[in-house]
C-alpha cells in the first residue's frame, strides 16, 4: 500500500453552534479520484473547504504529502496550498472579470514566485491554455468572452499553473449544460492521466461521479457513511442512504423507470 | 385517443434588440393531450424556457406569432384580462426560482390555499386540502409548518410550496420550467412521482421544461428536443431515446454520463462551435 497524498482524520466543525462534519476521515492515494457525494447541507463542500483550510475545522488532522494542513504556519501554508489548488463551481464568480486570462493564470505563478521572469510566465500560461483544449491566441482576452465551459477550463488552467499534486473540485461541471459538462470531465479524467493528478471531486450528481471516479465516499448530515471503490458503492451499496441516493437518481433511458409504480 | 389540450403551431417569438427585433423562437409545434406528459429539452440557449413563456404570454416585450390553442381558444389572440384568468385557473405555472414566486410577508399556507379561497372553497377544507398536498411533497410536519413563513424554509422546501400553489386548484395543465433543478435527487424524485400520480388522478397535462434527459426519460410520455430556438426532434421518449433520427439528439444523449457505463471510454462531445 502506498502512503496516501492527503490523509484526512476526524474532521469536526460546527458553525453557530450546529454540528456540520462530525469526525469525517478519508485518504486520497497518488494519483487517485475520490468522489465525496450527498446531498445540499451534508457537508461535502465543508470537508472540501476545511481540507484546502478555506474553514478553519474545529478538530481533525489533514495531512498532505506528509505535512500538516491544519498546524501549518501562514508562509508554511502558502507552500502547501502550492500541492493543492481548487476548481469552483461558479466560473463566472471565480475568475476576476477585470483581468486577462494571461494575468489570471499567471497569477498564481508571480504570487508562489516560481517564475521570475515576464516571458517565462506568458509561455507557461500559453502552455497551459493549450492543455485545457484553449490556445495562446486566448491569453489576452476577458473572462466576459468565454462561455461557462471555456472559463470553466481557464479555473483549471490557473488551479494547474502550480503544478498541484490534488486538485480540489467542488461542483466544477454542476452549472454547465450537459454537452460542455462532457467536455470538461473528459479533460479531467485526461489531465489526472498525463499529469498523474489526484483528485478530490464533490459533486451531488452521482452519474458523474461514476464516470470519473476511482472511490466514492458518500456523506449525510456531516458524517461520511461510506466509502469505497466505484464498484463497491455503485454495484453493492451498503448504507441505506447511499441506496435511497442511488433509486432516485434518473436514469436517462425510458425502459428504466424504476420506481415508478 | 386522447384530447387534445394544447396545440402549437409556428410558434414565433421576438425580443427588442439594439438593432430591431431578434427572433429567438423561430416557428415551434407542439401538441399535449390531457392527462399527457410532455418535455420540452435542449441546453442553455435553445429557446425552451421563452417557449414556454411565450405560450402563456408572459413577457410584455415579447412580439409573439403563430397560434397557440388551449382547447380551441387562441391565447395570442385574447385580451389581457381574460389571458390572466387562464394563467391562474386552467395552467398552474412553476418556475425554477421559488424566491421570486413567494410572498416573503404572507404565510406559507395562505400562499397554497390563495387559489382555492379566490374561487370560494372554505377556508377550512382549503387547509386541509393544502397541508394534504404538501405532506404528499414530503414536507414533514406540514400542518405545524403550514403558517410558517417563507424564509423558515429551505429552498427546497420552498419549491415544494411553490409547487403546491400551482397545482391545488386542479389546473389542467402545469407549465414546469426546471421546477427540479435546484432540488436534492430524492427530493427530485418525490416531486415528479406527485406530479405522475397528479397527471393520473386529475387528467392534468404537464408541460416540463428540463435540460436533464434523466428526467425525461423516466418521466415525460413524449418529447421535444430543442435547440437555437428550433424543435429539432420530437417523439415518444421511447423512439427519442433508442431511436433518435437527428444528430444533435444523438449526441446529446452521448454526451450524458450514465452510472453502469463503461467510465474508461471519454463521452462524446459537441463542438462548441456546433453548440
Amino acid at each position: 500500500m502506498t502512503e496516501p497524498l492527503l490523509r484526512v482524520t476526524n474532521l469536526t466543525k460546527s458553525f453557530a453552534g450546529r454540528r456540520v462534519l462530525s469526525g469525517v476521515s478519508f485518504e486520497v492515494a497518488p494519483g487517485e479520484v475520490l468522489g465525496l457525494v450527498g446531498e445540499s447541507g451534508s457537508g461535502k463542500s465543508t470537508t472540501a473547504r476545511c481540507v484546502a483550510r478555506l474553514t478553519e475545522p474545529d478538530a481533525g488532522q489533514v495531512v498532505l504529502g506528509g505535512r500538516d494542513v491544519l498546524a501549518a504556519g501562514r508562509r508554511e501554508l502558502r507552500v502547501l496550498r502550492r500541492d493543492m489548488q481548487m476548481v469552483f463551481q461558479d466560473p463566472y464568480a471565480s475568475l476576476n472579470p477585470r483581468m486577462t486570462v494571461a494575468a489570471l493564470i499567471e497569477e498564481p505563478l508571480a504570487v508562489h514566485g516560481l517564475e521570475p521572469d515576464r516571458r517565462l510566465r506568458r509561455k507557461r500560461a500559453a502552455d497551459l491554455l493549450e492543455t485545457v483544449g484553449l490556445s495562446a491566441e486566448h491569453l489576452d482576452r476577458h473572462p466576459r468572452s468565454f462561455s461557462g465551459g471555456q472559463r470553466q477550463r481557464i479555473s483549471i488552467a490557473r488551479a494547474l499553473a502550480v503544478r498541484p499534486r490534488l486538485l480540489i473540485c467542488d461542483e466544477p461541471v454542476s452549472s454547465l449544460d450537459v454537452s460542455v459538462q462532457a467536455q470538461v470531465l473528459n479533460l479531467l479524467r485526461d489531465l489526472r492521466q498525463r499529469l498523474d493528478l489526484s483528485i478530490l471531486f464533490i459533486a451531488h450528481d452521482l452519474a458523474v461521479v461514476y464516470y470519473l471516479c476511482d472511490r466514492v465516499a458518500v456523506m449525510e448530515q456531516g458524517t461520511l457513511v461510506e466509502i469505497g471503490t466505484r464498484a463497491e458503492v455503485y454495484g453493492n451499496p451498503r448504507h441505506p442512504y447511499t441506496r435511497s441516493l442511488l433509486d432516485a437518481v434518473p436514469v436517462p433511458d425510458p425502459t428504466d423507470r424504476g420506481s415508478r409504480p | 385517443m386522447t384530447s387534445t389540450l394544447l396545440a402549437v403551431r409556428d410558434l414565433r417569438a421576438s425580443y427588442p434588440g439594439p438593432s430591431g427585433p431578434v427572433e429567438v423562437v423561430h416557428g415551434v409545434d407542439l401538441d399535449l393531450a390531457r392527462g399527457e406528459k410532455l418535455a420540452l429539452v435542449g441546453e442553455s440557449g435553445s429557446g425552451k424556457s421563452v417557449t414556454a413563456r411565450a405560450i402563456l404570454r408572459l413577457d410584455p416585450d415579447a412580439t409573439l406569432s403563430g397560434r397557440v390553442e388551449l382547447d380551441g381558444a387562441d391565447l395570442l389572440a385574447l385580451p389581457t384580462r381574460r389571458m390572466r384568468a387562464i394563467r391562474g385557473a386552467r395552467v398552474g405555472l412553476v418556475f425554477q426560482d421559488p424566491l421570486a414566486a413567494l410572498n416573503p410577508v404572507m404565510t406559507i399556507g395562505w400562499q397554497i390555499t390563495q387559489p382555492l379561497v379566490i374561487r370560494g372553497v372554505p377556508k377550512k377544507i382549503a387547509r386541509r386540502r393544502g397541508v394534504d398536498l404538501l405532506a404528499r411533497l414530503g414536507v414533514r410536519d406540514a400542518e405545524r409548518r403550514f403558517d410558517d413563513y417563507p424564509h423558515q424554509f429551505s429552498g427546497g422546501m420552498r419549491q415544494r410550496v411553490v409547487i403546491a400553489i400551482a397545482v391545488i386548484a386542479e389546473p389542467d395543465l402545469l407549465i414546469a420550467d426546471e421546477p427540479t433543478t435546484a432540488l436534492d435527487v430524492r427530493v427530485q424524485a418525490r416531486v415528479l412521482e406527485l406530479l405522475h400520480e397528479l397527471t393520473g388522478e386529475r387528467d392534468m397535462a404537464v408541460l416540463l421544461i428540463t435540460h436533464d434527459l434523466g428526467i425525461v426519460a423516466g418521466f415525460a410520455d413524449r418529447a421535444v428536443v430543442m435547440r437555437h430556438g428550433r424543435a429539432v426532434e420530437t417523439g415518444s421518449v421511447e423512439d427519442i431515446y433508442h431511436r433518435p433520427r437527428h444528430e444533435y439528439t444523438k449526441a446529446l444523449l452521448a454526451a450524458v454520463p450514465r452510472i453502469g457505463g463503461d467510465p474508461t471510454r471519454p463521452l462524446i462531445t459537441i463542438k462548441e462551435g456546433e453548440r
